[in-house]
């Protein structure tokens, strides 16, 4: 298998769906002339033209409705937001239009749209730039949440959105475009709601997506040094949720870790939490482990915002404590 | 009103607007004696604007839509007896009662759905003349929407996107003078609305919306020139609401005088004593034609009444797209 960078397989997902799909073009800030802000779109314009590949003014909402009404006239439109931070002007067309068409209009009409967005922080890009929404979307009915760690899964999630035909929130690590790692060639596809074991362990379970899979995985390799073994799961997509992966591994380990960059309060994290207490309660010997952000809007200095946001350290530590109470020595 | 019409089409365009009228106070009544519940804007007064409009469309032109839309869909051919069922939250309703008062749609008419957010299917619209133009059919995406969505940043980012990529829309503005309780004056800067199309280099004009021909008019005008491929056209029609902004709504900041003065103007009046005037039709046809509304009504509300409920299956049924 070929090692591509993560940006490289969002581009290749991009442009075989674009070849294979004619109905499918891609929108939005500086996507056309200037390839992308963080270079996704690269080429795109040059193959496929400005029929398809259309730079559109900063106009958020208009972008996600334009979309949402492309999608409903029968075409199939990538949109993308360049950071995630921006989807909040759109907010109103996401949630109140595209989350709702489908049900509201008893399925007369849908919205294969796919809206792409960078998300994540660490880069000292201050308080508006460094957020993770993902709960925001998880929250509302009606639009699926697809988050990637890896380039294989970048290539084969965006593949399955741009085909699936309800909206889709394509949230892409900021700090994974340029994260390299093998990709199967060819055309290939991985379902929404499938999480993936991406490391397997007997005695206690990690559950993450995006940035802080890698931070899961190094802080297991660390703790295998010491003789625990830790499962990691990496979710992909966070609607669908692949609740049943979540709790077969959690009943076996009996405990849990999730591990997420957003704030703490109300995070996708605190959802996976509560579903697993509510569905392996009699399994777990410790109430679960939630790793994530501080409640702090995100300070531009560098050490604060370093303190800021969880690492691979905090979940070592979490264990260590973890484990003197659910293992007495 | 100077012109003399053609019979068939004054026969459409009074039709439409009596089972407008008739519709909307037959609504009224199934909401007082609690068959509708929920937000129920009622569309009265402003009947010469959706009859005009749609009669300067084709079946196959899309029509998006606000809050205030059972008029809308009617003229655009979606049967009362699925809009009354749907306003009674029946299964036959034409969004099987999931959507309601505010949310009609009929994928068939190319009616493309009630929005209840103020300029939220603006947008919508814009996106699907985005679809029309990539796909090169020979149809355009009217967008009906009222005076309170004008100062929406949803309007503009619209605006200025569809003459950018020169989208075949027609945006048409019902202002009918109040956003909800506030008069246009306290609302906007700029109260002559077609004015502000001129930002965006948008042809605009401004008609009687009391005047279904001028309306229609004045809407084949502005159909053709978007139907040509020259970009998105703007149409301000001045219009009056008899009733409040919503049936919850108490209606305290019109005078009696404005609303008496605004009715001399029904626009269902002027044009029936227009067509017998002027010979078109002797008052006995338009009486035939009313009988013929008033039973298409009762069979609306005889079908909402004896459908059933929506059942409880429904709830997650189109929650996602299979």
């Amino acid at each position: 298998m070929a090692k591509i960078s993560y940006r490289e397989a969002l581009n290749q997902a991009l442009r075989e769906e674009m070849r294979r799909d004619s109905s499918i073009i891609v929108i939005g800030e500086e996507v056309a002339y200037y390839e992308g802000a963080y270079k996704v779109t690269q080429g795109l314009l040059a193959e496929f033209g400005d029929k398809r590949v259309k730079d559109t003014p900063i106009s958020e909402e208009v972008i996600v409705g334009a979309a949402i009404g492309a999608a409903m006239g029968g075409i199939r439109p990538v949109a993308e937001l360049m950071t995630i931070n921006f989807a909040l002007l759109a907010m109103d067309q996401i949630v109140n239009n595209a989350a709702k068409i489908h049900f509201m209009f008893a399925g007369q009409s849908f919205v294969p749209m796919v809206i792409r967005a960078a998300q994540g922080s660490g880069k000292q890009l201050g308080a508006q730039h460094s957020q993770q929404l993902e709960a925001y979307f998880m929250h509302c009915p009606g639009i699926r949440v697809v988050a990637p760690s890896t380039p294989m899964d970048a290539k084969g999630l965006l593949k399955t959105a741009i085909r699936d035909d309800n909206p889709v929130m394509f949230l892409e690590g900021q700090g994974l475009y340029s994260l390299e790692g093998e990709v199967p060639p060819g055309d290939y596809t991985i379902p929404l709601g499938k999480a993936n074991i991406v490391r397997e362990g007997s005695d206690i379970t990690f559950i993450s997506y995006l940035a802080m899979v890698p931070e899961c995985l190094e802080a297991a390799k660390e703790l295998s040094d010491r003789g625990i073994e830790a499962e990691v799961i990496d979710l992909r997509t966070l609607n669908p949720l692949d609740k049943a992966t979540v709790f077969e591994s959690v009943k076996k380990t009996g405990l849990a870790l999730v591990a997420n960059e957003a704030w703490k309060t109300g995070s996708a994290g605190a959802e996976i939490a509560a579903l697993i207490m509510e569905n392996c309660f009699d399994y777990l010997d410790a109430p679960v482990i939630r790793i994530s952000a501080t409640d702090t809007p995100m300070p531009y200095n560098r050490q604060l915002e370093r303190a800021a946001l969880p690492h691979k350290e905090d979940i070592i530590n979490a264990v260590n404590n973890l484990l003197k109470v659910a293992i007495p020595q | 009103m100077q012109e003399i019409v053609d019979k068939h089409d004054a026969k459409n365009l009074y039709k439409q607007m009596y089972l407008m009228r008739r519709f909307e106070e037959t609504a009224s009544e199934m909401y007082i004696r609690g068959k509708i519940t929920g937000f129920t804007h009622l569309y009265i007064g402003q009947e010469a604007i959706a009859a005009g409009v749609m009669s300067a469309l084709f079946d196959k032109d899309y029509v998006v839509s606000s809050y205030r839309e059972h008029g809308h869909a009617l003229a655009k051919g979606v049967s009362p007896k699925s809009v009354m069922a749907e306003l009674f939250g029946k299964e036959t309703g034409c969004c099987k009662g999931l959507g309601g008062s505010m949310h009609l749609f009929d994928e068939d008419k190319r009616f493309m759905g009630g929005y209840a957010i103020v300029g939220g299917g603006i947008p919508i619209a814009t996106g699907i003349g985005l679809s029309i133009a990539y796909k090169k059919e020979n149809v355009i995406c009217a967008c009906l929407f009222g005076d309170g969505a004008i100062n929406q940043g949803a309007f503009h980012e619209s605006l200025n996107l569809a003459k950018l990529w020169d989208l075949p829309v027609l945006f048409i503005c019902e202002n009918n003078l109040y956003a909800m309780g506030t008069e246009v004056s306290r609302a906007s800067a700029v109260t002559k609305f077609y004015k502000r199309a001129e930002a965006y280099d948008i042809p605009s004009e401004c008609a009687n919306g009391m005047d279904v021909l001028e309306v229609k008019k004045a809407a084949a005008h502005a159909a053709g020139y978007v139907r040509k491929g020259r970009g998105p056209y703007f149409l301000e029609l001045r219009t009056y609401r008899y009733k409040a902004h919503s049936m919850a709504d108490p209606d305290r900041y019109r005078t009696i005088a404005e609303e008496e003065l605004w009715k001399e103007r029904d626009p269902i009046v002027i044009f029936a004593r227009h067509l017998t005037d002027t010979g078109v039709f002797e008052p006995y046809e338009l009486r035939k034609i009313q009988e013929k509304v008033e039973d298409e009504i009762q069979e609306a509300v005889d079908f909402a009444n004896k459908s059933p409920n929506s059942g409880i299956e429904l709830l997650k049924e189109y929650v996602y797209a299979e």
